[in-house]
């Protein structure tokens, strides 16, 4: 089952300020990565999935209904984090979960106990019976993931998850949502401006820019065709690149390193051959994962 | 020592296959947590303090009224002319509970936390009022309770005294949900203009008080019809010429006269009390059509 499906989806504030410009995507259940940079229309998309918002034009699927014409349906089965703040600072957490279950249409004693499971999963404990205003920032954060868990949804929306985290606080945040995508076999959408973050623990990354599509796949089909390996002499560099250029490896030079793509063992096996002939001194040779990062640094001025 | 039988697992996480309760038992939720937070029921201690204290007050002046009638044989007010006289406690009650019941919520940002579930933006908004319609009636209906209660146990007629008691009373409670729903539409739409606290009670003192030397001015002024219509420019002038004109018998009494003299435009001021009502539920609604959608 196709978990989200947008097709030419577009929305613009006010006929001037266009959020997302004929986005068509489809995406499998798993954790899915939604990337950009601020502005890029991330949170505008969560919102028409919710159906909080009307799409300007084009169509859009959620778990197989539609936000648009059934917003109750959609959000029964999703759960939502918002990036903001949105806790009432004189409420406990187990107070507010239990209430805002409730309005999930969970019976009273349900919501009672499904709040405090939710509130144990996400790691709050003794402290939930505290007033929220007390909290540090990951608890808020925690609180937040744990409304949205509470009436067991089968995705969840985090928008900005890891905002205003320090980094042990994004790792722990990181681990519990991959935990929750991979254990408690539910689909998450996580949206970050941070590449290197959702790269991490999503199968499925999707990257819009200026509320295009700038790319959309599995992590693992970006990562493996990216692999390259550096190479590092400690002279004669532009001699092996132009050695190199001559075997037909695409070579690129990053400052002292000569970057070449792995395409098997072979090309090991090539680089050293043509080191050897040149009898230079090899400093260094290893496969570098490249990160999705850079794959988009490289692509977006050749798409440009 | 023997050893430890008992072991912890931990049983991972639950799927929820039980029921899901639908829009009306939601409402209902929502509406009953509005109630209980209108008396600062499960709230801290200093939510509970003015709730309580308008609560006392009324209380308490309903008990004396009542231990005056039986001791003097007099009514001084009856169940009608009741709410009129704690219109102002009403104002205040308002100004505290309706702030607490939406500006809050506006404050926090936790309305995209409801917003993205099943529940209808409208019913949102709904609940709340009616939360602040009911509290408002049992605010005023409550002692009026208390006073029926005192009457009919002191009466010397016996079963007949009772009934005639019991009509008096009806006509008061009816009045007293008058009051209740206009105060608290044009309560809780002012309180939904703003997230400061503050402010919203600030607003809302200011509507239902600013307008009453406006009223002043006008049933001064030389034309008749002019003074009759006075009371159309305050929201607890409204109320009372509605009463004035449909509870005739109960509110006015004797030697007393109203302090709205309605003449001949009784249903002028029924009609505008009716808009004035839906008026504000349909801005009310409107507000939270659009709040909190970016």
């Amino acid at each position: 089952m196709t978990l989200i499906a947008t097709e030419s989806l577009t929305k613009t504030y006010g006929g001037r300020v266009t959020a997302l410009a004929d986005l068509t995507v489809a995406v499998e259940p798993g954790i899915i990565g939604l990337v950009g940079a601020n502005g890029a229309g991330k949170s505008t998309l969560i919102k028409i999935l919710l159906g909080l918002l009307a799409p300007t034009s084009g169509r859009v699927r959620v778990l197989g209904l539609d936000p648009t014409t059934d917003p109750a349906a959609v959000r029964a089965r999703v759960g939502y984090m918002p990036e903001h703040d949105a806790l009432p600072p004189d409420l406990s957490a187990a107070e507010l979960v239990t209430h805002l279950a409730r309005m999930s249409g969970l019976p009273r004693t349900v919501a009672r106990e499904r709040a405090s499971e939710a509130l144990r999963h996400v790691g709050l404990y003794e402290e939930r019976y505290r007033p929220v205003g007390g909290y540090s920032t990951g608890m808020k954060q925690r609180v937040k993931l744990a409304q949205a868990l509470v009436h067991d949804p089968d995705l969840l929306l985090l928008d900005e998850p890891t905002n205003g985290l320090d980094p042990a606080g994004r790792d722990a945040m990181l681990a519990l949502v991959h935990r929750i995508g991979t254990e408690f076999g539910i689909s998450v959408l996580v949206c970050s401006h941070l590449l290197g973050e959702v790269e991490r623990i999503c199968d499925t990354l999707v990257a819009i820019d200026g509320g295009r599509l700038l790319r959309a796949d599995h992590i693992a089909a970006m990562t493996s065709a990216t692999d390259v390996l550096a190479v590092e002499v400690s002279e004669g560099t532009d001699d092996l690149a132009a050695r190199l250029a001559a075997l037909d490896l695409p070579v690129r030079r990053e400052g002292r390193l000569l970057l070449v793509p792995l395409a098997d063992d072979g090309t090991y096996d090539l680089i050293l051959g043509a080191v050897a002939e040149l009898d230079l001194p090899l400093h260094r040779l290893d496969q570098r994962r490249h990160r999705v990062a850079e794959l988009f640094a490289t692509r977006e001025p050749s798409n440009a | 020592m023997p050893e430890p039988t008992g072991v912890i697992h931990d049983i991972g996480y639950q799927r929820y296959t039980g029921p899901r309760l639908g829009r009306r038992h939601v409402f209902g939720a929502l509406y009953l947590h509005g109630l209980r937070t209108a008396f600062g029921l499960g709230r801290t201690a200093k939510a509970k303090i003015f709730p309580w204290l308008v609560v006392g007050i009324v209380t308490v002046t309903a008990a004396a009224l009542t231990a005056v009638r039986t001791q003097i044989g007099q009514v001084l007010l009856t169940y009608a002319q009741f709410a009129d006289a704690m219109s102002w406690l009403v104002i205040f009650f308002v100004a505290v509970v309706a702030p607490e019941l939406v500006s809050r919520d506006l404050r926090s940002g936790v309305l995209p936390l409801y917003f993205s579930r099943p529940l209808p933006r409208g019913d949102y908004a709904l609940a709340k009022l009616a939360a602040l319609v009911t509290a408002l009636w049992l605010l005023l209906g409550g002692p009026q309770l208390v006073m029926f209660l005192g009457a009919a146990f002191t009466t010397k007629t016996g079963m007949r005294g009772v009934w005639n008691e019991l009509l008096d009373l009806l006509p008061g409670l009816l009045y007293a949900g008058l009051w209740a729903v206009v105060f608290a539409s044009v309560g809780l739409l002012v309180a939904s203009l703003t997230g400061k606290r503050a402010f919203a009670a600030g607003g809302i003192v200011a509507v239902f008080l600013m307008t009453t030397p406006i009223v002043g001015t006008l049933s001064i002024m030389p034309s008749r019809t002019v003074n009759e219509l006075a009371g159309l420019a305050s929201p607890s002038t409204l109320v009372q010429g509605v009463g004035a004109w449909a509870l005739r018998d109960w509110l006015l009494t004797g030697e007393q006269s109203a302090g709205v003299s309605v003449g001949r435009f009784g249903p002028v001021y029924a009609a505008a009390a009716l808009l004035l009502v839906a008026g504000s539920i349909v801005l009310l609604l409107a507000r939270y059509r659009k709040v909190a959608t970016r």
